[in-house]
């Protein structure tokens, strides 16, 4: 039975023509691939709207022949336009969080993780997982079209409040582009949903025999509760994105309140309420920014439990922090929303929630580090970004306790302190993340390894750059500068700040550069690097159980079967320094041999170190 | 064979040891050896779960449209507008199409496939005949002057009405699909993964499940189209 499941299973890939298997593929290693090289052209490109927005900061009104003839629209005679600056902004800010971070951790590591980890073949709908990921070329193609529609593209920020969003007549990014704005994010939120039903019902359904949800690596647990989220979540971003497309085109006023002129004339809405788009964006917003952070909390716990070669100290633990920030994402909100107006005692009850929801991830920051406690640390590439999300997190969370407080945050809001505080805590701790990720699992995706020396010359390069760029950004927060404003040459108050915009921008483009050697170093290894082997790194989860790159069905003709939790390494008294989940029961010490004496504590780490180099 | 155990952690050691040369798992993470919950899913069990999940996030789309619409209708320029009678016929359509569904699945064991797809192609009927019902709705709106941007109400009436009503689409969707199930037997198609763990279906194995499925959708939206009728109603 075995051989011709086995044959029933070659013959049908080679069936498969190059269309079916690599283009309208319903296999989700396929899938996750895709979504991953489609999230790193959009993170090319988002990073490269950053440049444009730091070129402007940093030297307002200097003129750029070069870049005038490259844009004429944008930058004409080298200098760059107000309504580009703020297209720019406000499309860096949309592009990065919802085209390349959502993207790459839930439809990128989600795909490609989801059925290897929990020992399935497929996710639970093939077919709507490939749909989910052709919504998002086109959705790519709408919002992009918006630079190029008179206006240009949509200019008021990644949030989108109205009135400025539901008055096309409002500013020139308040036109055409806004409209192809909500139209290309509606698309991809149901791309979104398509894809949170299928991780759901997947880890729910598919486990293999043994795999009961306390086995369940960390990584898994993430994904799943963060498709919860974005299940529950993305759905009111919808209603609302759908109510702004109704005051935009259908004469409705959701939003628009009563009074407003635009120029000399008087708009025709009346009785909307601009506030309730911010609740219920915010009421996804918040969520969001979990959707981005939980699936790298969950990865680098993997990571680092692999290369400390110790378990992951408190797992229980962990899977309940994860469970109660995903809980507490969804009471948060209004703490975006302090200096609208709100009741006092409505503050003091986010302010609240906001601090309790510091205690879970708490709780996961002193589990990592007593994981890392007298371990001996490998350091690869993985292990690096690893420890950088680490101190990325803790560093934009400290903030984040400053800003959940309202008495701190009616001073900070809307300032650079702000920018500096989510740029820390969700950008860069879920791209530095995705790094460990891509080192991590790059040998499962292609079957080579990547260069490990590229890898660390690119952390030694990102993570001082990251710094540079974004921890002078809190002093210009608490001088005062605002985010978003075109020029902070225009305010007396600005202009002593000139010296730290020039180095946070200096810092942006060392930042921005070093990426390039990441790209190069995984475009290279995909075709050069060195053959990976089944399990490079001495860990113990399933994905690892199977051939590098795993063939369709990923397991042959026999599931896996699960006898142990994902954590087995540096177990007493036993030969290896991990035990994969698969195996029944670990090779003690001198088994074999006849010869008791000499054990020892495992955790030599001899297994990975020596597989590890062969990047 | 003798072991010896040095460890720092005498408790990992202790259970190390323990268990005849088997390695225990820490304890609560063994959960016995036994098949997880899911380890042979039937594609039934994991449709039916797909598919609660998709009732969640419709839900929430209508939730966040209900809070929307009562943060509205405290404010002090709200006045209704009279809603067109047909809405009841309509209503009374929607719910007839429910319950020839609901008949149909309780005694189609008896019948079999003909009973089945008449059923299904009644209740389709009836779900056209409504959808036809709300755009007589929206038409006798317009005709008394009444437009989406004519009061608060009369959006929040046009914008319930139409997201129903493409949800009510896919349900129309759902029912041609189950049909389409009924009507051929199912080719007993081999997937590509082995057998184990996603079992192909039984000839016609899907007939049922297909028409279950596109059931219970029609019935979650003929409740939600209640549930829309009383909002904008009271």
């Amino acid at each position: 039975m075995d051989a011709a499941t086995a044959h029933a299973e070659a013959h049908t890939e080679h069936e498969l023509s190059f269309w079916r298997k690599y283009i309208f593929s319903t296999d989700h290693k396929i899938i996750g691939i895709q979504y991953a090289l489609t999230s790193m052209f959009m993170a090319v490109l988002g990073g490269f709207l950053a440049m444009f927005v730091r070129l402007q900061l940093g030297w307002p009104g200097r003129q750029w022949p070069i870049l005038g003839s490259l844009f004429p629209g944008g930058m004409p005679g080298g200098e760059m336009t107000q309504a580009f600056y703020l297209s720019s902004v406000t499309m860096h800010g949309t592009i990065m969080i919802f085209f390349v971070l959502t993207t790459l951790l839930t439809g990128g590591f989600g795909n490609f993780l989801i059925p290897l980890q929990i020992g399935a073949r497929d996710m639970a709908f093939p077919f709507l997982n490939a749909l989910s990921y052709w919504l998002y070329p086109p959705a790519i193609i709408v919002l992009l079209a918006s630079f190029f529609v008179s206006g240009g593209a949509a200019g008021g920020g990644w949030t989108s409040y109205a009135p400025l969003s539901a008055l096309p007549q409002a500013a020139p990014g308040s036109g055409m582009g806004q409209t192809l704005w909500l139209v290309s994010l509606a698309i991809l939120i149901v791309a979104f949903l398509l894809g949170s039903l299928n991780y759901i019902t997947t880890v729910l359904q598919l486990r293999t025999r043994g795999m009961s949800m306390l086995r369940l690596p960390l990584t898994i647990w993430a994904l799943f509760l963060t498709s919860i989220l974005s299940l529950l979540a993305f759905p009111v971003l919808l209603a609302a994105s759908i109510m702004l497309l109704f005051d935009r085109m259908g004469g409705t006023s959701f939003f628009v309140p009563a009074g407003l002129i635009v120029g000399t004339v008087p708009v025709d809405h009346a009785g909307g309420n601009p506030l309730l788009w911010q609740h219920l964006f915010w009421f996804l917003g918040h969520p969001e920014v979990y959707v981005l952070i939980l699936p790298p909390m969950g990865m680098v716990s993997d990571i680092l439990a692999n290369n400390a070669r110790k378990p992951i100290f408190g797992y229980r633990f962990m899977v309940a922090s994860l469970a109660s920030i995903t809980f507490l994402s969804f009471l948060v909100w209004g703490h975006h929303m302090y200096t609208s107006g709100m009741h006092p005692l409505l503050g003091t009850a986010f302010m609240t929630t906001t601090l309790i929801i510091a205690v879970p991830s708490a709780i996961k920051t002193f589990n990592w580090l007593a994981t890392l406690w007298r371990a001996k640390i490998r350091f690869t590439s993985a292990m690096l970004f690893t420890l950088g999300f680490l101190s990325l997190f803790v560093t934009g969370g400290l903030t984040g306790i400053m800003l959940g407080q309202p008495p701190v945050d009616i001073y900070l809001q809307d300032t650079f302190f702000v920018v500096a505080h989510f740029h820390f805590v969700m950008g860069l701790a879920a791209i530095f993340a995705s790094f460990a990720g891509t080192y991590y699992w790059f040998p499962k995706m292609f079957g080579r390894m990547m260069s490990e020396r590229l890898g660390k010359w690119h952390f030694w390069l990102s993570f001082p750059a990251a710094y540079l760029t974004f921890f002078p950004m809190h002093y210009a927060g608490l001088m005062g500068m605002m985010r978003r404003i075109y020029s902070p040459a225009l305010y007396a108050h600005l202009q002593g700040l000139q010296p730290i915009n020039i180095v946070v921008s200096i810092g942006a483009f060392i930042l921005f550069s070093a990426q390039f050697i990441f790209l190069y170093n995984f475009f290279r290894s995909t075709r050069r690097g060195p053959k990976a082997e089944r399990n490079p790194w001495g860990a113990t989860t399933l994905e690892w159980q199977a051939p590098s790159p795993p063939p369709h069905g990923n397991w042959g003709a026999h599931l896996p079967v699960v006898h142990r939790w994902a954590y087995e390494y540096s177990t007493p008294g036993m030969a290896d320094d991990f035990i994969p989940q698969t195996q029944p029961s670990g090779v003690p010490v001198g088994a074999g041999t006849g010869d008791g004496e000499g054990a020892h504590r495992g955790g030599d780490g001899t297994h990975g170190d020596g597989r590890a180099r062969s990047g | 064979m003798a072991r010896v155990i040095v460890s720092r952690r005498p408790e990992a050691a202790r259970r190390a040891a323990g268990g005849n040369g088997h390695l225990a798992s820490p304890p609560g993470f063994g959960d016995r050896d036994g098949p997880g919950w899911g380890a042979e899913p039937s594609p039934v069990a994991t449709a039916r779960v797909g598919l609660w999940i998709l009732l969640v996030a419709v839900t929430m789309l209508f939730i966040a449209f209900t809070v929307s619409y009562l943060s509205r209708r405290s404010a002090p320029d709200w006045t209704p507008v009279p809603l067109p009678g047909i809405l009841w016929v309509n209503t009374a359509v929607l719910l007839a199409s429910s319950g020839v569904l609901e008949w149909t699945r309780r005694t189609h064991r008896a019948h079999q496939g003909d009973a089945l797809r008449r059923g299904l192609m009644l209740a389709g009927g009836l779900g056209l005949l409504f959808l036809i019902g709300q755009i007589a709705a929206w038409r006798a709106l317009d005709a008394a002057g009444v437009f989406m941007s004519s009061s608060p109400h009369s959006a929040f009436f046009y914008l319930l009405t139409g997201v129903h009503g493409l949800h009510l689409l896919g349900g129309l969707g759902g029912l041609g699909y189950a049909l389409s199930r009924s009507s051929r037997p199912a080719p007993a198609r081999q997937p590509v993964p082995a057998p184990e763990s996603q079992p192909a279906p039984a000839s016609g194995g899907q007939t049922v499940p297909a028409a279950e499925g596109a059931t219970l959708f029609w019935h979650f939206l003929s409740a939600l189209w209640v549930y829309v009728l009383i909002l904008i109603s009271i």
